[in-house]
């Protein structure tokens, strides 16, 4: 075929790894780029800040299992995406962001608009690229995307100096992709896997600990067969809410610093952890030395980096959760294991974990009147069926949530857990709803947190997203504001927010919907008409301010010291 | 404890700025380091001298592994056979009563001398970093002027018996 631009050939890369939606911020650097998109059969969101347009590929990733893909110019444009990179990069999300770059010759020269973000972004992307020679253009955003979806996903930047996007080349031939030197291993290990089903079959306590990666492996159906076929406890960390059915008896919530009463005991008491996809992260371990003392450990994960990083671990078993899980499942349906009897043993076990509930349940302050956020959230719960796409901020929001609705379907839940960025709820809410165009798409947000990407408001409306932004309104940085009250002596520094804008007429600024309620009996109603309408809306509740997050284990304690409501 | 790792790399821009920023982004120490191109020019080799407990460098090597650019890594630990070398340049003042001295303790180490004036001697040293360190020691007294040291590098020895 006849020659092509750099940028066309770019939008063809991208035609071929099946992108059907990107989201991104023309500039100076990337104007080849975007009138070669113009031709292509391919959405392109334009956002109001390239922070939201990485958020936005962000949370089209989660929900889909598919890559995101942003497109931000040079310099402050690729700044401006560096925080949503990172998010992405603790979360281990796979994306290709796209940067412009200035014309190779003024590269290292201060020029206009030029920033080395390979340099900024080496410790918060998966791997990155400037892409040098045009006939490296087509082969390196390739491997950016291999590199994006394999072993344990994360994002990656390549960077494109804008005299090599208007160069001309021809279109390479497809080749099969292969690293030398980068080869996850998926596959477990016979003799790990032997051993960890063996150890299984001696477990009195065990529970399983589940995490991100069986969301990012689509395992949720082989660790629901585990789990139910053992009747095995299962306790989920923020990233794994979903990958198994928050409502199935066997759920324990989720562990760690905010999690259930019952959680942090059965891990506290239990003889086996049964680690699937989980890193042992700070705010589910509370003291190191203090956690899950009395158990054996089985980790399974495709990262070998995670495994005895922080927690030593007995059995580790290195590959992809969903291929793990599948030969657990296939050694214990072997003919010689009596399942009623392995589920039979866990029964006592079970007794203690309900007797814990009973005494200890996810609680809070019922109140006729006053808005409680965690009402808000049960109602949303129960209006939506369990069934809405759920996008968070951070903050209280975020940890009432997590807490308060049910997730029993995995790529339902939209949350920046590793990093806990502010601002990221409605860009991934909008690219979950680009995503999804027939879904119910929520952001549960708090007054502080909502303002971080509010201007995201107008790429809502633009493209036609008709998110229902919940707005936890209690006029302070909540989950601030609870440490400065339990360990500070309620010395509230800069945690009151005195100006906050009037929600309502902000939405109806923005040509969206607006409603508000400030009582109890109106919550309801409100959600109802938010569901109901099809535009933006945005659900302004003044809430309870100064309510808290509980359970709380306070930071250094071990997760059995728990500060209960 | 002192740990000496070995780890080849695709020879590309950049990538010796990722092992030296995941080494400071966690926290890792690096007491020296060398790197150069192999036998294949596509292929470094880079030679990292860490300190640290077993745990430490477990977590090194794994994340060193993860690397994308990291083709293989090697831990030359105390029960792997291995050949150790640094070289060393050290300025040692020589005055009149001294310059002999200075040239008989040169000759024991086998070293050379690379520059002469009238008061001092360049000399260059190599052998393990012990022995750099024990020349270092010998003409501390007599006065080292500046000494500058290329750090570690390492090969694995081969299996002498089959």
């Amino acid at each position: 075929m006849g020659k092509i631009s750099g940028a066309q050939a770019i939008v063809k890369c991208l035609q071929e790894e099946g992108v059907k939606t990107i989201f991104g911020y023309p500039g100076g650097a990337v104007l080849d780029l975007y009138d070669a998109l113009m031709d292509a059969d391919i959405t392109n969101v334009l956002v109001r800040h390239e922070q939201g347009a990485v958020h936005a590929a962000d949370g089209l990733a989660r929900v889909t299992g598919e890559v995101g893909v942003a497109v931000l110019t040079s310099g402050p444009g690729a700044t401006n995406g560096v925080t949503g990179i990172a998010t992405a990069y603790m979360d281990s999300i796979p994306l290709v962001i796209l940067t412009g770059q200035v014309p190779r010759p003024l590269i290292g020269n201060d020029a206009f608009q030029e920033v080395d973000i390979v340099g900024i972004t080496r410790p918060c992307t998966k791997h990155n690229y400037l892409v040098n020679n045009i006939d490296d253009l087509v082969p390196t955003i390739r491997e950016a995307f291999h590199i994006a979806r394999t072993g344990r996903p994360g994002p990656v930047l390549v960077d494109l100096p804008k005299d090599l996007q208007a160069s001309k080349m021809t279109y390479p031939e497809k080749k099969p992709i292969h690293i030398s030197s980068y080869q996850p291993n998926y596959n477990p290990h016979p003799v790990q896997v032997e051993k960890a089903c063996r150890r299984i079959m001696k477990a009195m306590r065990p529970v399983l600990y589940v995490g991100g990666g069986v969301t990012l492996s689509d395992a949720s159906k082989e660790l629901t067969e585990l789990a139910r076929k053992l009747s095995i406890p299962v306790t989920m960390t923020l990233m794994g809410l979903g990958a198994f059915p928050g409502t199935d008896p066997l759920s324990m919530g989720m562990l760690g610093m905010h999690g259930t009463y019952t959680a942090n005991m059965a891990v506290a008491e239990s003889d086996l952890l049964i680690a699937v996809g989980a890193r042992f992260d700070d705010r589910v371990t509370g003291k190191l030395a203090e956690f899950a003392k009395k158990a054996e450990i089985i980790h399974i994960d495709i990262d070998p980096t995670s495994i005895s990083k922080n927690v030593r671990v007995d059995i580790p078993i290195v590959a992809d959760c969903k291929n793990a899980l599948k030969a657990i499942n296939k050694w214990f349906s072997s003919e010689s294991i009596n399942l009623e009897e392995e589920a039979g043993r866990h029964q006592a076990w079970l007794a203690t974990i309900k007797d814990w509930t009973d005494k200890h349940p996810l609680a809070y302050k019922e109140n006729d009147t006053i808005i409680k956020p965690q009402y808000i959230i049960e109602t949303i719960h129960r209006l939506t069926k369990g069934k809405a796409i759920i996008a968070t901020e951070v903050g209280q929001n975020q940890m009432w949530t997590a807490q308060f609705y049910k997730f029993d379907y995995p790529r339902h839940f939209v949350t920046s857990g590793g990093l806990g960025t502010m601002g990221f709820g409605l860009p991934a809410a909008i690219g979950a709803q680009m995503a999804f165009p027939d879904r119910t798409v929520i952001d549960i947000a708090g007054d502080g947190s909502i303002q971080m990407n509010i201007q995201e408001l107008a790429t809502a409306r633009q493209f036609k997203c008709p998110v229902k932004i919940a707005i936890l309104n209690n006029g302070y940085l909540g989950m601030v504001r609870q440490w400065q009250e339990l360990f500070y002596d309620r010395r509230y520094s800069s945690t009151t927010m005195n100006v906050v804008p009037d929600f309502v007429e902000l939405a109806k600024a923005y040509g969206a919907v607006g409603l508000r309620a400030t009582q109890k009996s109106e919550v309801e109603p409100v959600i109802k008409e938010a569901l109901a309408t099809d535009n933006l809306v945005i659900m302004d509740f003044k809430i309870e301010q100064e309510e808290g997050v509980y359970p709380m284990v306070p930071a250094g304690k071990a997760t059995t010291e728990m500060l209960l409501v | 404890m002192k740990h000496t790792i070995s780890v080849l790399l695709q020879n590309k821009p950049g990538v010796l700025s990722r092992v030296t920023g995941l080494f400071s982004g966690r926290g890792f120490n690096i007491e020296s380091l060398c790197v150069a191109e192999t036998l294949d020019p596509n292929v470094s080799c880079l030679t990292v001298v860490s300190r640290g407990d077993e745990a430490i460098i477990e977590q090194i090597t794994k994340q060193l592994n993860k690397l994308i650019d990291v083709i293989k890594v090697t831990e030359m630990t105390a029960d792997k056979d291995f050949v150790e070398r640094e070289m060393a340049l050290i300025r040692v003042k020589a005055e009149a009563h001294t310059r002999a001295e200075v040239l008989r303790v040169i000759d024991i180490f086998r070293g050379k001398v690379v520059d002469v004036s009238a008061k001092s001697y360049a000399v260059e040293i190599t052998g393990t970093a012990s022995k750099i360190q024990a020349v270092i020691d010998i003409l501390r007294p007599i006065g080292i002027k500046e000494i500058i040291r290329t750090g570690t590098i390492a090969m694995c020895r081969t299996a002498k018996t089959k």
